[in-house]
């Protein structure tokens, strides 16, 4: 048993990283949500928002400063996607719309790699060793700044969905779609806009992994499976069960690399998912696919 | 039924043909490099014929079946190096060893009732845990792998002609493809397909779904291994990002979709129809990486866009547009 204040360090350190986590996975349980298919390209789209962050950062642009127009851009994407390629290619099956995401990610991470080759590269921000003292540990300043903006961000979703009339749309065509399009709104914008909410909240996350982490065609991949079982555990489509699902996960990960080595810390993760998926998976969806 | 039987004799018939015609191609390819592309994509048809009987006929579409093409590569390894067990042997218990992979993953998860993304997650799951596990276990080499050591003698399951391979290689296929022409007349095919278009209907009728849905899998995951088991008996080398990584579940999947689900020859049509698009984009694209593998992408969207039964389905509704009779 190590001692307290390396279990309180490591705790700490799991809900920065779990945070960021969550941020990811609220974006991909709020396409659930709505869509009812899972986004198999979300993890491309964090690959390709961390290089445009990467690419950003080369003409001078901090991440930090590149987040609001890096989201704009993304929400365009993703709307644009999801309204023009992946809604009229998928015939309105969710089981294709599941595949044309899946062709998606194929694209994205190849033409990713055909860029910018599989070399993994990181940035050098000035203020990368400022830290803060807690007494017990050192708290890096940029996984502090990760943990603050995602909180925020996740928040700024919450609102979005509980006191806009946007997100009433949102929430009634999650609910029934039917029902949606007889009152007016219009489902295919709908879908879109949360396409394009999901692609900003990758966006957000790019930015903030990119000071404290590489980028490589392949990274999102890691941070996607990792979201999946944060869905899940928080409840699929449930927005505030993915932000606490994705703080648990951080923690879970950050002990689990504790006491089992870093190379099986992911092995946790995906055992906690596949146990929840066994033993409680109706009472955990909620609504069933 | 009499219709049935002639169904049943010209599909053996055309399997047969099929199969005598790519015999002779390592005849005609006069190098490795060709030969062992070949090889390379009928491995990843056999893996595929395995994903069909599952995503295709039963429609349970599984992301993980690198989880048994693993099971299978690792399984035949492993029996030969740490056990000196005899290679056909163990290349047979392989086939069995990830059948019962295949069970125990399908069981765990199908009586929980997952279906739909569920299964596609849960399946994702497991093929990662094997992947972090075997990279990371003593037994297994490790992230350096597995060796199978050289000793060419026919005995061994090793051949100094790469063509003696690609023909055993072509029987697994053939058998394969005979499962899957009997899966699609027999009563089971019809108790799956059944499952597979509207499962609370067919239990409402007396199908037992979870029990179809096991014997699926099973099978599914047995034909999934012996790929597994051939691509590990042929390179001589595992390790756990090509056994488990999460290329091996795509491939195995986009092949039957692009191909054709659900159709006897779809995923071997596919395979070979994606690596061959594979490699004339590599030579096109030169040393660019990824080319090849990002017209895969586009070509699973264009599929799924424009020919919902793919390229088989397309060649069906041609044929019997022309001629008049159903698609076969």
């Amino acid at each position: 048993m190590p001692a307290l204040d390396i279990l309180a360090a490591a705790v700490l350190n799991g809900l920065m990283t779990g945070a960021i986590y969550a941020l990811i996975a609220v974006g991909l349980t709020l396409v659930y949500g709505v869509l009812h298919i899972i986004n198999f390209a979300h993890g491309a789209m964090l690959s390709a928002a961390m290089f445009a962050a990467f690419l950003c950062f080369q003409i001078g642009i901090d991440p930090y400063l590149a987040i609001a127009p890096l989201a704009v851009a993304f929400f365009g994407a993703g709307y644009g996607l999801q309204r023009w390629l992946i809604g009229p290619a998928s015939h309105g099956d969710d089981r294709n719309i599941l595949l044309v995401t899946l062709g998606l990610s194929i694209i994205i991470e190849n033409l990713l790699l055909a860029s910018f080759r599989s070399d993994t590269r990181t940035i050098d921000v000035p203020y990368g060793f400022s830290s803060l003292d807690l007494g017990f540990t050192f708290l890096p300043l940029t996984r502090l700044m990760g943990f603050g903006v995602a909180c925020l961000v996740a928040a700024m979703f919450w609102l979005i969905l509980n006191w806009t009339d946007l997100g009433k749309a949102i929430r009634a065509v999650a609910r029934e779609k039917l029902g949606a399009t007889l009152v007016g709104i219009d489902v295919r914008h709908i879908y879109a806009v949360t396409f394009g909410l999901g692609a900003a909240s990758v966006a957000i996350a790019a930015c903030l992994l990119l000071p404290i982490f590489y980028v490589n065609p392949r990274v999102g991949n890691a941070y996607v499976l990792v979201a999946f079982t944060i869905v899940v555990l928080g409840g699929m489509g449930s927005v505030a069960g993915a932000f606490i699902g994705g703080l648990l996960i951080g923690v879970v990960e950050s002990l689990s690399g504790m006491y089992f080595g870093e190379s099986l810390g992911q092995l946790g993760i995906f055992l906690i998912f596949i146990v929840v998926l066994m033993v409680r998976p109706t009472g955990l969806f909620g609504a069933r696919a | 039924m009499n219709g049935r039987r002639t169904e049943a004799v010209r599909s053996y018939g055309l399997i047969l043909a099929v199969a005598a015609c790519a015999s002779l191609a390592p005849l005609f390819v006069g190098s490795n490099v060709a030969l062992n592309a070949m090889i390379t994509a009928l491995i990843i048809a056999l893996a595929a014929q395995g994903w069909n009987v599952l995503g295709g006929f039963g429609g349970q579409f599984s992301f993980g079946h690198a989880a048994f093409f693993g099971a299978g590569a690792y399984a035949v390894a492993l029996l030969q190096t740490k056990f000196a067990i005899n290679p056909w042997l163990a290349f047979a218990m392989a086939i069995a060893f990830a059948g019962l992979v295949g069970l125990a993953i399908g069981y765990l998860s199908f009586r929980s009732g997952l279906r739909g993304s569920y299964f596609a997650l849960v399946t994702l799951a497991f093929a990662e845990v094997f992947r972090i596990v075997a990279n990371a276990s003593p037994f297994t080499g490790g992230a350096a792998g597995t060796l199978i050591p050289l000793r060419i003698s026919p005995a061994n399951f090793q051949f100094s002609d790469r063509a003696v391979f690609f023909d055993l290689l072509l029987a697994a296929i053939v058998a394969s493809l005979c499962i899957t022409q009997w899966l699609k007349l027999s009563r089971f095919g019809a108790y799956l397909i059944a499952v597979r278009e509207n499962e609370n209907a067919a239990q409402a009728l007396g199908v037992d779904v979870l029990d179809v849905k096991l014997k699926a899998i099973t099978l599914s995951a047995a034909m999934t291994g012996a790929a597994g088991a051939f691509y590990a008996q042929y390179f001589l080398f595992i390790d756990a990002s090509i056994a488990f990584g999460p290329w091996i579940s795509v491939e195995a999947l986009l092949a039957p979709i692009i191909g054709g689900l659900g159709t006897v020859f779809g995923p071997l049509f596919g395979a070979v129809i994606l690596h061959f698009l594979g490699e004339i984009a590599k030579s096109i694209g030169g040393r660019i990486p990824g080319l090849d593998l990002a017209l895969y992408g586009a070509l699973l969207i264009l599929v799924i866009a424009f020919a919902r039964n793919g390229l088989m389905g397309m060649i069906s509704a041609r044929s019997a547009r022309t001629t008049g009779r159903g698609a076969a």
